[in-house]
């Protein structure tokens, strides 16, 4: 991507915004993980990379060695805006941690997130009846990107009509991190001019919605201040939106690839609670970064303090230690610890609505479509970097 | 057989509850608690051990013995 030379030693001068990563991680982090577990790279400013389940979750569970202070790997050093970050609880540390996440717990639970499956599915119906009649249609563009952002629009109370919008500036800060800081500070700015104007909106009008729930919401006693709160709703679009569209794109992508996998799905509704977290171990699309607090001798790793560390938890997944036949997709997988959502106190807050949505995406998607076949492999784009999912994914339906 | 969620240890994932929902319910955080004092009656032992084998922060903890 962007001004980066192509790898040549993954080891030694990996970068996870290289199109090799984009398009197959999985041979890449199998051979680190034989030959250097933690690898190292100079790009960034100094980035280390675990590659084993044990060390990712050793590191997830470090929050005295490691920060949250910023968790996208770029090329300059955030400010420090500690203990809140900008983007709390995900860029936020304890103590402070606990009390920002608790507030974003009980809309998110399990029992919340079961009401908004009714019209989640609706929308799914309508966008598969839009798709039905043709031969070829996109999977990842005309579907699966779709569904993420009008659930949350409409979770927060945002106009519905603006959907294409703040998936634009999600698209910017996430996939633009290699653009030079000044493009990437003004992408920054129009997110939250866009979301102060929904705040404002929200503080004359109070209506009952999450943006709602939160501008009345208190830590500590006290009313979050209103930065904290537009930081949280840009969390809730940064985290929710590619990430959910890259599980639902990439388990379409494996059922299209997979026919075995496909018709016994079709035939066995009932094993899509199963298969679907293994889709979420195998694919899992998410990466997290950390920063070192202060230089440490790690395992023998001699990192820096502002050093990155990247915590692939899609490579954790993968890890034979860790799984059997850690590297075959197996659809009634039994045994499954993955740790797609994190691990510890970040663990992702958006789990059960984005389980909601990928169960439901899929069983609409299956029983509109019950055969579907990737209509050009070679024509599957995939984003790579700390978000990886099929952005095209021309798939025959007809 | 008894089930317990060790509370220091879950973090929400919620593996336990959608496996075994006779066994363990959502707190309205939506962390993981044993349903009554977490005894496993005949026949849910299965659903028992897939909670086990399936949270990820090795919260559910399986007492074979009691
Ligand atoms: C399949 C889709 C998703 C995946 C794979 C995913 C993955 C993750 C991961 C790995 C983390 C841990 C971050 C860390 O350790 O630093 C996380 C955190 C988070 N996610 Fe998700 N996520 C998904 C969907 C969502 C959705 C739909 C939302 C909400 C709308 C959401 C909101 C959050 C929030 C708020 C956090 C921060 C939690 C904290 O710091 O305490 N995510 N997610
Ligand atoms: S699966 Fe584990 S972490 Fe998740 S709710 Fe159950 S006990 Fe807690």
């Amino acid at each position: 991507m962007g001004h980066h030379p192509p790898v040549e030693d993954w080891a030694t001068d990996f970068d996870h915004t290289d199109g090799v990563w984009a398009h197959d991680p999985f041979a890449i982090w199998d051979e680190l993980r034989r030959t250097c577990p933690v690898a190292h790279s100079d790009r960034y400013g100094g980035v280390w990379l675990p590659t084993r389940h044990d060390d990712v979750a050793a590191i997830a569970y470090d929050t005295d060695n490691f920060t949250s202070r910023s968790i996208i790997v770029t090329e300059y050093r955030p400010p420090d805006l500690s203990p809140r970050g900008g983007v709390p609880p995900i860029s936020s540390d304890p103590p402070f941690h606990q009390g920002a996440r608790r507030v974003l717990l009980p809309p998110f639970a399990p029992q919340a997130i079961a009401r908004l499956e009714p019209s989640t599915r609706a929308y799914c119906e309508e966008l598969v009846d839009a798709l039905r009649g043709r031969d070829i249609v996109d999977a990842a563009e005309e579907y699966a990107q779709h569904i993420p952002v009008r659930v949350i629009a409409r979770m927060l109370g945002f106009p519905e009509e603006d959907a294409e919008v703040f998936r634009g500036f999600v698209d910017h800060v996430i996939e633009g991190v290699s653009l030079p800081i000044e493009q990437r500070v003004e992408g920054m700015g129009e997110l939250f001019a866009y979301l102060r104007a929904q705040i404002d909106d929200h503080l004359e009008n109070p209506r009952d919605d999450l943006t709602t729930y939160l501008l009345g919401a208190e830590m500590d006693g006290r009313p979050l201040e209103v930065g904290h709160v537009g930081g949280t709703i840009g969390l809730l679009l940064l985290a929710g939106i590619d990430t959910t569209w890259s599980a639902i794109g990439a388990s379409l992508w494996h059922l299209a690839a997979n026919p075995d996998d496909r018709v016994r799905l079709v035939a066995e509704p009932e094993l899509l609670a199963t298969a679907m977290e293994e889709l979420l171990r195998a694919y899992a699309p998410v990466t997290m970064a950390r920063l070192v607090k202060h230089d440490i001798d790690w395992n023998g790793c001699p990192m820096k303090a502002d050093d990155w560390v990247l915590l692939p938890f899609p490579a954790a997944n993968r890890d034979p230690e860790a799984f059997e036949k850690a590297d075959q997709v197996v659809i009634d997988r039994e045994v499954n610890r993955h740790s797609a959502f994190g691990l510890g106190i970040h663990r992702c807050v958006g789990s059960h609505l984005a389980r909601m949505e990928l169960r439901v995406a899929l069983e609409v998607w299956l029983q509109a479509f019950p055969v579907f076949t990737l209509a050009d492999p070679d024509a599957v784009a995939w984003a790579g970097g700390q978000v990886r999912g099929p952005r095209r994914l021309p798939v025959r339906i007809g | 057989m008894r089930i317990h969620i060790d509370q220091s240890r879950c973090e929400g994932h919620g593996r336990c509850y959608t496996l075994a929902p006779d066994l363990i319910e959502a707190d309205e955080l939506g962390n993981g608690r044993e349903i009554g004092d977490g005894s496993v009656p005949p026949g849910l032992e299965t659903a028992a051990r897939h909670a086990f084998d399936n949270c990820p922060e090795h919260a559910v903890v399986l007492d074979e013995d009691r």
